[in-house]
This record gives C-alpha cells, structure tokens and sequence, in this order.
C-alpha cells in the first residue's frame, strides 16, 4: 500500500463541477479550503478529488442591483468586506464576514464554506440569516434556492445532496430605514472561533418604531437559530430598556449551547443576551442614520 | 581574566548602541536557515508514533506490518536504543537522568501520557511514514490516569513509577508515591512570627499546564555514515546538549556526533531537552540514509515543552506599620511524567525579593500523567510569584498602603539574605520601584471599569560554562565565534563587546555561531546566561587578542611591551616612548604574517554565579463588566540590566516576557479531557496573545551593575515573564473588586466571579 | 497516479513544478521549490508564518492546494526586496529589532507589504488587526508594529 493520492479539478463550468462530485463519492468541493484543508491536516484524511470552483465565472461573481446582492459563491471574505456599497447596504454582513478568521484566512475564506463547514459558530451564518439571503444550489437535477436560515440541519449537516453544491447567495436589498449589525464573543480580539454570535436586522418606520426584527444567534445551539421571541420584543416601539432586556432574555432563554473548550453553557446563555442587546442597539444606531 | 566589573565610571564607546544585528538581512529576506530548512539528498522522512492512551502498560509491539509497507525504510521502538536506568535521585550537578530522557523520547515500559511516542518510523515520504505507523499493532494494559495535583496525592491514586519513593526534606512519605521530590527552606520561627503578626493575610492558588509557544516546531536533520560518526543538523537551544545526550540515548561515542545548530525558531527554554535527535540517529543508523524529523504543531502542544501546572497555599503576616514578619509558603508542582518540575526554583525565588524574618516554604515535585515539562523562562518563578504578589497586594489594600510603597518598605537590598541562604551582591530592586513609581503610566488616570496592578519578580540568572574565539582577520577586521545559538539578538551582543574592547566599529565585527567541533564547550543559550557568561568568555579572549596585538605593535616600533597601550583600535606607544607614535589596527593585522602570524585567541568561562535580576511590572487593564473580557490597556516594564550591552534587544526581552506572561494570566492553558487527552493542541483554542490583545509595552531600563561582569551584565531574559500574572491579577482585583486565585482568567472566569461576588 | 504538472509565476519568474492533488503551496515551495523563506508554524491557518501573495490576495499558502495555483501568480518573502534593495518595511524591522528569534519574520514582512500597499497610513490599531494572524512568540508585537508605522511613514514621504 502507499499513501493515498487526491484527484484535482478546477472546471470552467457549473455542471462540469456537478458532474464531477456526482460521479466520485467523497469528493470536496474546494473554494477556500480553510475548512476543508484543516480537517485534512487534523486528521481526516484527503478526499479522493478536490473540485476547485474558483475557476466557474459564476462562482467569483460580484452583482449588485435595486433588488440586492447576488454574488458567487466562491467570492473571498476579503473581497466582501472590500466592497463599498455591499459594507454600506449589510453593515452587520460586511462586519461578520470581517471576522472570519485572520486576514489570510479572510483572502480564501467563502460564505459558501462557512455555510457548508455547518459549524454552529460559524460568523457569517447568523449576519446571512438576520438579512434574510438566500443560496443558490446547483445539483444534477438543476438549480433549487434554499434560505439559509434552512440550510443546516445540524453540526456539519446540511441539506446538500451529492453531486450539489451552492453557487451563489441573493441578499435583497434592505428597506429605506434598515439595516444591521453582528457581534460575536471571543477570549482575544482576533483569532478565536465565536463563543457565541449574534446577529440583528431592523426595519424602521419614519418615527423610528421598529417595524420588523430579525435576531440570529450562532454558537448557541446545533445550528444557528433565530429568536422570535426576541424579534417580538423588539418589534412595535422605538428601541428602549424594556424591549431591549426582553429581548435579551428571549435570546438567553432561546439559547440551548453545549458546555466546550470554548465556553460553559451558563456562559453562553448570558452572552447571547448580552450581544443580543448591544447588536440591536447597533443595528438600530444605523437603521436611524439610512 | 578579571572578574571585577572594570572602573565604573568607563566611557563606553559602542556598549549601549543600537546597530543593525549582523544576522539581520537573511532574517528580513527569507535567507536565513532554520530547523526544517535543511535537507540532503536522499534523506527520509522519520514520524514517530505516539500513544492514544495517557497511562499504559506497554505488553507488546509488532512492527512487522509497518516495515512491510513500500517506501518504508525504518521502523525503531525503545527496544533499539540500550536500556538506561530510571535513576530516582538526580545524577550530577545538572539532574540528569538518563533513564528518564530516553524514556520521553521512546516509552519503554509504560505510554505515561497521551502523545508519547513509543515508535518511529523513517519512510521515503512523510505521508508513507504516518501510515505505516498506523499498522503498529500494541498490546496496551490501560491504566487509570493521574490527572492533577489532587488526583496525584489521592490515597488510591495510581502511582506512576513502581518503586518511586519520596526524596529530599519536609514530611515523610510512605510507601510508593507520585511525590517525587520535597524542598524545604526554612528561616527564624513561624510560629512566633505570625504570632507577632498585625495582620494575617492567605489564600490558595492555582494556575494551569502552559506551553512555550514558540512559533518553530521542533525539527532536525540527521546523517549517520558509514564509518560510525554522525551530523546533526537542528533547532536546538544547546548544541553541546544535543551532542552528548544523543550520544548518551543511543549508546554512541560523543566525539562521533558533530552538531550543526541551525537558527532557532523560539525556544524559551523548551528547546533545551531533546526529542527528535536520537530517534533520528536509531532510523538513520537502521535505515542507511539521512533522516529528517519535523514535528507538527499538534505533537509540539502535547509531546513537548509544557511548565508545571500547580496548586499553592501561602499565608503573609506583617506589622500594622506594613513589616512583613512571616511567611507560610507551600507549591505542589505538576511535573509531568518524571520528576522535574522547576518547584525547586520557585522555593528559592517566590519570597526572596522581601525581607521576611520568618518563612517556611514547602515544594512538592509530582508526577502526573502530563508530558514531562521542560524549563520555560525563569522555571517555576512566575508560578509562585503569582501568590506571592497577589497576597502582598492584598495587604497593601488592608493597610491601605501604596502597592509599591509596601514593596519597597520591605525590599530586599545588598547584604539581605535569599530564602534559599546566600547574600545578595549589589541588586536594583529598590531602583526598579522608585523607577516604576516616577513612570508616568504609574499617575494616569483610570476609569470605571478598569484597574492598576503592580508586581514585582526576581530570577537568578545562570553562569554556567562558554567558550569563545575571537580572530584578526589582516584588513584589521575580527570574527567571534562562540558556541550559543542566537535567540535574539546575542550575535549583536557578542560583536559589540568585542568591538568594544578592539576599539573598531562593530559593523567590523562578524559574529558566528560556530558547530560543536568549531568551537570550544558552551552551555545552552539559556538562563539569561549568554550576553553575561558567554560575552565574558568574548571579552577575555578580545583582551588577549589585544596583547597579541600590544606585542606586534612592539615589534614594528621597537620598544618594550610595557610601552604600548591599546587606544580605540591603535597601538599607542606611551611611559618615554611616545615619540614612536602609533600603529593602527589594521596595519598591525595587515603585517601579522610578519610578525608572528595569524592573531586568534580563545577563552572560556565558568561563573558559579551571576548577577540576580529584579523587575516591576505595572498593568493597567479594563474589564467589560456584562462578558467579562479584558483588555490590557498600558503595560510598563522597569527591570535591572545591570548595563544594556544592545538596549533595543534588553527592550525586546522585557516585552516579548511580558507578552508570554499576560497570555498565561488571562487566557492560555492546557485543556484536557477526563481520558487526559489535551483538547487544544493549536494554536486556534491555545490563545497566544495576538497583535490585537496588546498595547504598545513601554520599558525602563535600570542600570545598577553587576560586579561580576566587567561591563556590569546582568542577565534579561527571564526576569520579564516573572511579575505579569501578578500584575494582571492585581489589575483585575483592582478593576473588578474580586481576587482571583485561578489562572486563567478567562472571560466566563471572570463574569463568573463578578456574578459570584454580587 | 501521475503528478499534476502546474505553470504558475512565482516573484515574476514562470515556473514549474509537479504535486500530488493534496500538496500544498506551502510544501512545494519549500520542499520542491527550495523556497525556504515561507515558514511553517502550524499548518492549520493560525500563525501566520506562511503567508504569501496569491493573484494579489494575501493567504496562508499553508491551506492554498498546489495545484489551485496554475496560472496564477505567487509572491514571496523571496521577491519581496528589489534585487539588491531592501523595502521600506524590511529596512524599519532592522532599525526596529522587531524580530528575536526570526522565525515569524518573513510572514510578518510579507502581510505588512501588503497592509501597507492597501492602507498607506494605518493607525496603530489598525496595523494591530491586520496583523492579528501573523503570530510572535518572542517581541510582544511593540517593536513589529513601530516597525510598521515607521515603514508606512517612509513610503508617504517617499511618494510625496
């Protein structure tokens, strides 16, 4: 016997890139690889084929319109922050992203793979749910959407089939008084993997009532989870003490983490109120400003 | 040579600048050569293979499917290394036990922790060689882990080593035990003391397993030849170490091995025991080709390094006026899986810094199933100094007194005694704190939620032995080799010195660190010992270069020995002879050829002793009351140096210890399961400070000399990482009102005590 | 299984070289290229070491496959001087002494040419967080980020 030897592939095409996880079992889809190459390195072994999506034109996409965001799923974390109008229009989004990992990892790292990993913690999963984006998977039987809010089904689950994989992400566009912000607990300032997460999206009426709410929290539960209990409390009047602290203790109340490395589920149930709070305050700050 | 710090009011021409270290460019560029930077044609791959258990009896090992493999070239276990002894007691000055390295290397009778290696395997790639080691069929008997201090002391605890009894002073033991070792230090009379005590203060501590966290991971290149001798080429912080413990472990002649020390990632003491060289030499004997051996850094976290975790109690009395009168002090040290926690070490230097009348202090060094810890910067002392400035700082708030106030109402000064006997020489203790009191940082203003905390540390700092040469090269320019890998900065240290006394521009001065048959013996670059020890051996043979140097001169002028004086770089004819003039060097060196041939001298060293050295620390930090997560907002360093030979390298060791010791007091240490498996070996959950946790580190540098070095050296490295657990616990008790007594003080730590002390 | 051969432009020079599907950019750099400047610390993405420049976006070359690289362009600590000329950056890490042991040296240098090729005048907090995924052991970052700072200065001055 001899060490095992993967196969690589970078296709040109979407069902070029189908067809090649279709056919080979185990295959990986690759995009950044901060993952995947990981869990190669801790241990898992290599796949028998690496698809490299970078080289799809589709995939590397950038487009922003009056309905939002559709952009490729292999697009970098740093090539999202960058952008401009996408930090002006999703703040809260641009702030997640922003958050994932170092720099380097932030030059490979895609939303495609934070989402895909389906690591309770991952950054960008409860900024991509508070603004209610949408993935694009292509498969052998064509192309489905699905929310992300659906998306994962539990650690390092998701609804993908074989031979699927996400293409692409649509984030519509915010309202004239909204928008959002994310915030997440770490020991350090950088470098960590979230203790908790947790992200907000606000609509505003003219007067500054909050018209509707969406609170996400990652690192809390299985998957990430939205809080309607929480989003009920903020809904209805100007952001104050009382909707604030209610909402706070839907958050503590809805949170449902394990004891880890990483923190203590005491810890976590009390930090998810916290940020829950102080991402709403932030999310309205700028919802005001728009 | 003399030992005596020369005239201290000398003019120092070069000693105190900052120039460019010489090893520099290939360092910016890429250049430069570090452990697993080397290969040689046809060299293999060697991985060991490390046990899934954390306590085990080895029944059996088949390596016959492993060797079957294709690419697979050797496969060894302890079984083809000669069986040495466990020796119980220490051997030697150094506590070298023999048995038990080899042991860390290769497990012989027992895995003692998750991750021991108890095979190797050297193939033509290393990803043949990790699955080969995967065929290695071990007949395990798994035992019950010792996990912690308490589990180690348990009545039914299972004892590590059959046979292993209590050594040393303090309470008997009975029977076979996991406390390998007892310390005590004793002084006037405890009782009577805390009887005359005003105020008692007491609490017990603890703090984690840590690793060095150097960012290198252990690597090496290993030649065996066919007439019997061997090359080495490896990341090590003692290539003399390397050469002679190779050649113990394998049963080899030392005279065979020839070490090649390569630049060194970090090392911070973790780099002084060997872990992959003997193996390399077994795999590279056996297979007939050269081995390389590169660790992972998941086998760095859980197959090298760490320091002690530990459990302490310690009790202070003082006066209502702030005189400490008395000192109960106990330290139960994890020492891994063979004895030799650095426990020792934090006896002598916890309560040194303060005159205390009367003390009793108890260290206990147990095994556990942990891996076995290596020295890492100023062993055991910042463990201890933990309780010791946490209690101090206590008191001052009871007293309602300055924390350095109290501090230097009972500093130790020249003259006092150490708690472990001897009399300090001259020390900048009292200096340091007037220094860190004047700072400005010691008068800024703080805001809610955030807190200043003041602690101070000593360490002894190592003699030890060196040898240097110094040669002329005939343009007038010199080399100094010496034989002490350069961790940062000392290849600048070594050449300043030398240029210092040859009177030339230290940019004409190439440093080198030179192999193990280049150079005479040298300690390892460790305890602080090398600007001070090494560059005395440097000095010594730069002076008797300058005789050489004086006797040319002599001759090229005609006049006697006695009539030439060495002046910044000339020879200079003096007492009547003046009128002869001067030679510069670089017509003496030119003409050398001439006048007696090359000029090379070589001197050595072997101080029994350097120059103590006392640092105060001040913390100022902000807590975030709702999630309990700090931030270091100032930091200032003041420390004795005794003189700064290069200060922007006295500057980088005050920081860079600083920096190591505020990530072990808020948020690095070893986490591990109920199996005893370490759950964060990376360095994703092992939380090194990042550039982000950090402020800048402001420094004073002290300068009271030390007599035994002739510049007045003291050491600098370790000192730093002495006071910074007890500075950020005294910040935060400051900050929050709550005294931690648990490091790290992590954020679910600290909300957890802010919610507890509502 | 046959080796994929890759094209791909390293420090401007058009290169070749042969990997398995799995090996990374790190390991044929250093071990088929000889290119030992780009360091290895972990292999997981968490210290730094490695960085290197891919298609002008800065990665841990640690968790870049090799064979991804066809076609693209890497840059190096090896191309970071201009032949005999040292840059404003590696120039202020000597003057500084930001570097001990040296170990984490060549990824620093590497990140900050690029911090500073995006951000001419970073603050130090901003110098801090781009920086935050190249790890140091040894200097406690104050002399790396002065070093930093003191680089962004000379390149303004020299632009100017």
């Amino acid at each position: 016997m001899s060490a095992p030897v993967s196969r690589f592939e970078a296709p040109t095409e979407v069902e070029a890139a189908v067809a090649l996880l279709a056919e080979e079992e185990g295959a990986r889809v690759l995009s950044g690889g901060t993952d995947l190459l990981v869990q190669m390195r801790l241990g898992a072994g290599a796949p028998p084929l690496f698809v490299d999506v970078k080289r799809i034109p589709r995939l590397t996409a950038v487009r922003l319109d009056s309905n939002g965001l559709r952009i490729g799923a292999a697009v970098p974390a740093a090539e999202i922050y960058e952008n401009d109008e996408i930090r002006s229009l999703w703040p809260g989004l641009a702030e997640a992203t922003d958050l994932i990992g170092s720099t380097q990892i932030q030059g490979r790292a895609t939303w495609s793979g934070n989402l895909c990993n389906a690591s309770p913690a991952a950054d960008a999963v409860p900024a991509l749910i508070a603004c209610g984006a949408t993935a694009v998977v292509a498969g052998p039987k064509g192309e489905r959407r699905v929310a992300v809010e659906d998306f994962t089904t539990g650690p390092g689950k998701t609804v993908l089939e074989r031979g699927e994989l996400v293409i692409e992400f649509e984030v519509p566009a915010p309202a004239v008084h909204a928008s959002d912000a994310y915030l997440r607990l770490i020991p350090r300032t950088e470098m960590d993997i979230a203790v908790v997460g947790a992200g907000v999206a606000l609509t505003l009426d003219a007067a500054g009532t909050v018209e509707s709410a969406r609170v996400v929290l990652g690192a809390v539960a299985p998957t990430a989870i939205r809080v309607p209990d929480a989003e009920a409390a903020l809904v209805g009047s100007p952001l104050g003490d009382e909707s604030l602290s209610a909402a706070a203790a839907a958050s503590t109340a809805a949170a449902n983490p394990i004891d880890d490395k990483r923190g203590t589920v005491a810890y976590r149930k009390k930090i998810a109120g916290v940020l829950t709070t102080r991402a709403a305050k932030v999310a309205y700050e700028r919802a005001q400003a728009r | 040579m003399s030992a005596a710090t020369d005239d201290s009011n000398r003019k120092f021409k070069q000693i105190g600048s900052r120039p460019i270290r010489h090893d520099g460019l290939d360092k910016v560029t890429g250049r430069a050569r570090f452990g697993a930077d080397f290969t040689l044609p046809g060299a293999l791959q060697g991985v060991f293979v490390r046990s899934p258990y954390a306590h085990a009896k080895i029944l059996k090992i088949d390596t016959s499917k492993a060797e079957k493999v294709p690419g697979v070239k050797a496969v060894i276990t302890a079984e083809d290394l000669p069986e040495l002894p466990m020796s119980w007691v220490s051997q030697g000055p150094a506590g070298v036990d023999s048995g038990a390295n080899q042991r860390v290397i290769l497990a012989r009778e027992k895995a003692l922790y998750h991750g021991h290696a108890f095979a190797a395997v050297a193939a033509a790639t290393r990803e043949i060689a990790v699955e080969a080691g995967r065929l290695i069929e071990v007949e395990w008997e798994v035992l019950p882990p010792v996990l912690s201090v308490d589990q180690a002391l348990a009545e039914d605890a299972p004892i590590l080593h059959e046979g292993q009894k209590t050594e040393g002073a303090g309470p008997p033991v009975e029977g076979d035990t996991n406390i390998t070792n007892q310390i005590v230090f004793e002084g006037g009379d405890l009782d009577a003391g805390f009887a005359d005590a005003d105020l008692v203060v007491e609490g017990e501590f603890e703090t984690p397993m840590v690793h060095q966290g150097y960012i290198e991971p252990h690597a090496c290149l290993v030649n065996a030849r066919e007439d019997g001798t061997s090359e080495i080429w490896c990341a090590t912080q003692g290539p003399f170490g390397v050469k002679t413990e190779t050649a113990t472990l394998t049963g080899t002649d030392p005279q065979t091995i020839k070490v090649t020390p390569s630049e060194i990632g970090g090392g911070f003491g973790g780099k002084i025991p060997v872990y992959l060289e003997p193996a390399a030499l077994a795999l590279s004997r056996k297979a007939g080709r050269p081995v390389k051996m590169t660790m992972t850094r998941e086998e760095v976290f859980r197959g090298t390094g760490p320091t002690s975790g530990s459990k302490m109690k310690l009790k202070l009395g003082a006066k209502s006026d702030g005189t400490l009168v008395a000192a109960d002090l106990r330290l139960d040290f994890e020492a891994g899986c063979f004895r030799g926690s650095p426990v020792g070490a934090a006896c002598m230097t916890t309560l040194s810094p303060y005159v205390i009348p009367n003390f009793r202090i108890l260290g206990r060094d147990i095994v556990v199933n942990k891996p076995r810890v290596a020295a890492y910067r100023a062993p055991g002392a910042p463990i201890g100094s933990f309780a010791a400035e946490s209690l101090l700082d206590e008191l001052a708030r009871k007293l309602g007194r300055d924390p350095i106030d109290l501090r230097l109402q009972n500093a130790i000064e020249e003259g006092g005694r150490a708690k472990y006997g001897p009399k300090f020489g001259p020390i900048g203790f009292k200096e340091t704190l007037e220094a860190a009191k004047a700072h400005p940082q010691y008068k800024t203003a703080l805001e809610g939620n955030q807190g200043r905390g003041v602690a101070a540390g000593f360490w002894f700092n190592a003699g030890m032995q060196s040898s240097a040469t110094v040669s002329v090269n005939p343009d007038g320019s010199a080399v100094v080799r010496t034989g002490n890998p350069d961790i940062g900065g000392s290849r600048a240290s070594m050449a300043l010195m030398c240029a210092e006394e040859l009177g030339i521009d230290v940019a004409r001065v190439r440093p080198m660190v030179g192999d193990t048959d280049s150079v005479g013996h040298c300690d390892p670059t460790g305890g602080s010992r090398v600007t001070y020890a090494t560059g005395m051996a440097v000095i010594d043979a730069t002076r008797q270069v300058i005789d050489h140097l004086r006797a040319r001169a002599a001759t090229m002028l005609d006049v006697e020995l006695d009539s030439i004086e060495w002046q910044d770089g000339n020879a200079v004819a003096v007492n009547g002879a003046s009128d002869k003039g001067s030679i510069p060097i670089e017509d003496i060196a030119r003409k050398m050829g001439a006048t007696g041939g090359p000029i090379v001298a070589s001197a050595s060293v072997s101080p029994p002793a350097a120059g103590p050295g006392f640092g105060v620390h001040v913390c100022d930090l902000e807590v975030d009351p709702e999630t309990g997560v700090s931030r270091v907002l100032r930091y200032l360093v003041v420390q004795d140096a005794g003189k700064a030979i290069h200060p922007t390298f006295v500057e980088g060791q005050y920081q860079g210890g600083a920096a190591q010791g505020i990530g072990w007091a808020l948020n690095e240490e070893y986490l591990w399961d109920e199996e005893g498996k370490v759950e964060n070996a990376g360095f994703l959950d092992y939380r090194v400070p990042v550039a982000s946790d950090l402020p800048m580190i402001d420094t004073v540098i002290v300068e009271v000399p030390n007599p035994l070095h002739p510049y007045g050296v003291r050491g600098v490295g370790e000192t730093p990482i002495v006071p910074p657990l007890g500075a950020v616990a005294n910040a935060m008790r400051d900050a929050t009102g709550v005294r931690f007594h648990r490091l790290p003080m992590s954020p679910p730590r600290v909300l957890d005590a802010l919610e507890g002390a509502e | 299984m046959a080796k994929i051969r890759v094209e791909t432009t390293i420090n401007g020079e058009e290169t070749e070289f042969l990997c398995n599907g799995q090996e990374s950019l790190l390991e044929v750099l250093r071990d088929g290229l000889g290119m030992t400047g780009t360091k290895e610390g972990c292999t997981t993405g968490d210290c730094g070491a490695c960085s290197v420049v891919v298609d002008g976006r800065l990665v841990p070359s640690c968790l870049v496959l090799a064979a991804e690289t066809g076609g693209r362009t890497v840059d190096t600590i090896e191309g970071v001087a201009d032949g005999q000329t040292l840059t404003p950056v590696q120039q202020q890490f000597l003057e500084h002494g930001a570097l001990q042991c040296g170990i984490c040296t060549p990824g620093f240098i590497v990140a900050a040419e690029k911090l500073l090729e995006k951000n001419p005048n970073p603050t130090e907090a901003e110098a801090r967080y781009f920086l935050a995924g190249n790890l140091c052991r040894c200097t406690g970052y104050d002399k790396i980020i002065k070093a930093v700072l003191d680089a962004a200065a000379v390149m303004r001055e020299g632009r100017a």
